[in-house]
């Protein structure tokens, strides 16, 4: 299976960002609302009367983005009623967390299990794709909602529930695990340049370089050496 | 929510990036596409007229640089010539010594074909700069070697509007040569974004390179200049037909020629005026900034002598910068941003990071580059969003930056 097979399967429509809507804008006509109309943000002054039972923060703001999100998830249903978010980031960080935070609480709320198995290909799929190189670093909405759900796991006491299932941090302060490398080359990283510039990896110390390379080697030949 | 203007006015603060071209420069210009067309190279009238117009243009321009005409060499650009006095000198000179000294905050055109350079096994040494980007001459001279054959470091930075003292490390170059008997090294400096703020005369300057631009100083795009000293050998990189005195083959640019020294004579006799109006509109900005926005800082000099007056660089705290210009940009006002998200490489500004910032200050940070048409109403304008835009990008930031984490970025 070629990378350009896996890239179209997975993205609603490859996008042209000089071509895409919006008078010849940077980025996708939805981008662009969603970037200028926010959904959903933690407003000032919001975060003392929002009632939530869970919270997840990924990345940093030295690597460009950062993101933070908080839920009221209805223990009962174990439906996400609720959601706030507060992005550090371009035009493609804000909107995909706007765009993320509509997803699992429309239709009376996403529920956890189904919001666990968002990937960045489904946001961006919603949000009218997005140029390559924003793919990685911008989308770090379904890593916070990981987050935000351990937390509401940790917090009630359900610590089987926990996930980490399969997944190793390889870089701890941008909270790259194996499962983002597999992704990565999955969407065509070759190297470890491709690596480093798809997942920022090693931005902030070069010490998880190696297992990050040991790592691209191994799905490299899993999936494109037959 | 953001206020929406009755009127959407286009502002355009990006002349550092690219500048339109002066009404009198398309005017010199036009006759040189279809009535005088000629080939510079022809002997035929329409050729000999061609050819009078660019050594019309080389006089003027040599004029300027306290230079003989033929030592200007005309090129495709900035970049063209800035590679052409890199790999030229280091193709001609490399018997010589294979070392080559520079700044980190050089532009790209000088950085990487120094990086390509490096891979072929020359030595670069890049002199650090000091928090506000400057680099001493001393350090210059004591990171010279035997084996040095050429200096670059440019005249103002395209960033953070630093002027760096070219004149003092020109004489600095001179005292080692005198001291140590040779010719070398040469000394090489972009003037692309100095031209029409500052003085181009190479002899006070004690350069033996010098590269100019036409974009940048409201010239044509795709065309620049680069002044080589009497007697300095050099390769050229593209070969043919022999024009500019075999350095830089290929059919004269004789319209972009022709506007360049248009171009370059207006750029220069406005030179004082245009300073002054700079000065005052880039102070004023300066101002209402910081009478309207906390925490922010800006990058590079303070505003006076040692900074480009039509330059602003300045990092707003807890928000990014593209997210920041793609807002300006729905109200009509263009800038740019030294932020990662923008570049290709998804790396902030390294002239940004070679003053030591960290990165999210990096990302964060917005130019100003002022020109000609830009006016106080341009700056109201631009006054009435900033603030609410910067606001209500901090309100959706997670980022709370603690100012005394960073002691040294006030």
């Amino acid at each position: 299976m070629s990378d350009e097979a896996i890239k179209k399967e997975n993205l609603s429509e490859e996008v042209n960002i000089r071509e895409a809507g919006g008078g010849g804008w940077l980025y996708s006509d939805v981008v662009k609302d969603h970037f200028f109309n926010p959904r959903n943000f933690m407003r000032y002054g919001e975060e003392e009367k929002f009632e939530f039972n869970a919270m997840g923060r990924v990345g940093s703001p030295a690597c460009g983005d950062e993101m933070v999100l908080w839920l009221k998830i209805e223990p009962e249903t174990e439906k996400i009623k609720e959601c706030r978010w507060r992005t550090f980031g371009c035009g493609s960080a804000i909107a995909s967390t706007s765009v993320l935070s509509e997803m699992i609480t429309e239709k009376d709320g996403m529920k956890i299990e189904d919001a666990l198995k968002i990937k960045p290909q489904d946001i961006i799929a919603r949000l009218g794709g997005l140029p390559d190189r924003k793919i990685h670093c911008s989308v770090l909405g379904d890593k916070a909602l990981q987050a935000a759900i351990n937390d509401y796991f940790r917090k009630t006491g359900k610590h089987e529930r926990v996930l980490t299932a399969g997944a190793k941090v390889i870089d701890s302060v941008l909270n790259i695990t194996d499962k983002d490398i597999e992704e990565a080359v999955l969407e065509g990283a070759k190297t470890i340049e491709d690596l480093q510039k798809k997942l920022k990896i090693g931005a902030l110390g070069k010490d998880s370089l190696p297992a990050a390379e040991e790592l691209l080697k191994f799905y490299l030949e899993k999936y494109f050496k037959s | 929510m953001l206020p929406k203007p009755k009127k959407i006015r286009e502002i355009y603060f990006d002349h550092a990036a690219t500048a339109y071209t002066d009404e009198r420069v398309v005017k010199a210009m036009l006759p040189y596409y279809s009535k005088t067309y000629g080939n510079p190279s022809s002997l035929h009238r329409a050729g000999r007229e061609a050819n009078a117009a660019v050594n019309d243009s080389r006089r003027k321009i040599a004029q300027i640089l306290h230079a003989l005409p033929e030592n200007i060499i005309f090129v495709g650009g900035g970049t063209a010539s800035d590679n052409l006095a890199i790999y030229g000198m280091a193709r001609a000179h490399e018997q010589r010594g294979k070392h080559i000294i520079t700044i980190p905050i050089e532009h790209h055109a000088i950085l990487h074909p120094l990086e390509d350079l490096e891979k072929q096994g020359w030595k670069i040494t890049k002199v650090k700069v000091n928090e506000e980007g400057f680099v001493s001459p001393e350090e210059i001279y004591k990171s010279i070697r035997p084996d040095t054959v050429l200096i670059s470091v440019m005249y103002t930075n395209n960033e953070i509007g630093v002027i760096e003292p070219i004149a003092d490390i020109g004489r600095v170059i001179l005292k080692y040569r005198k001291e140590h008997n040779t010719p070398y090294p040469y000394f090489h400096t972009d003037a692309c974004q100095a031209a029409g703020y500052l003085s181009l005369d190479v002899e006070k300057l004690h350069v033996d390179f010098l590269t100019l631009n036409g974009s940048k100083i409201y010239g044509p795009k795709g065309i620049g200049a680069l002044y080589i000293r009497r007697g300095i050998k050099i390769k050229p990189m593209i070969l043919g037909g022999g024009q500019e005195r075999n350095l830089n083959a290929g059919t004269e640019n004789v319209p972009g020629i022709v506007g360049l020294a248009k171009a370059l004579e207006i750029a220069q006799n406005e030179k004082e005026k245009e300073n002054k109006k700079m000065r005052k509109l880039s102070l004023y900005l300066w101002k209402k900034i910081q009478e309207k926005i906390q925490n922010i800082k800006l990058n590079g000099p303070e505003i006076g002598d040692d900074r480009l007056s039509s330059n602003l660089n300045i990092t707003f705290m807890d928000i990014e910068g593209e997210s920041l210009l793609l807002y300006l940009d729905e109200y009509g006002i263009m800038c740019s941003t030294g932020s990662a998200c923008t570049s290709e490489s998804l790396e902030p500004s390294h002239v940004l990071r070679a003053l030591g910032m960290p990165y999210e200050y990096a990302h964060g940070s917005l130019r100003f580059s002022l020109g000609r048409r830009n006016t106080k109403q341009d700056v109201d304008y631009l006054m009435k969003y900033l603030p609410v835009i910067v606001e209500q990008l901090r309100e959706m930031s997670p980022v709370r930056m603690e100012k005394q984490k960073h002691a040294r970025y006030k």
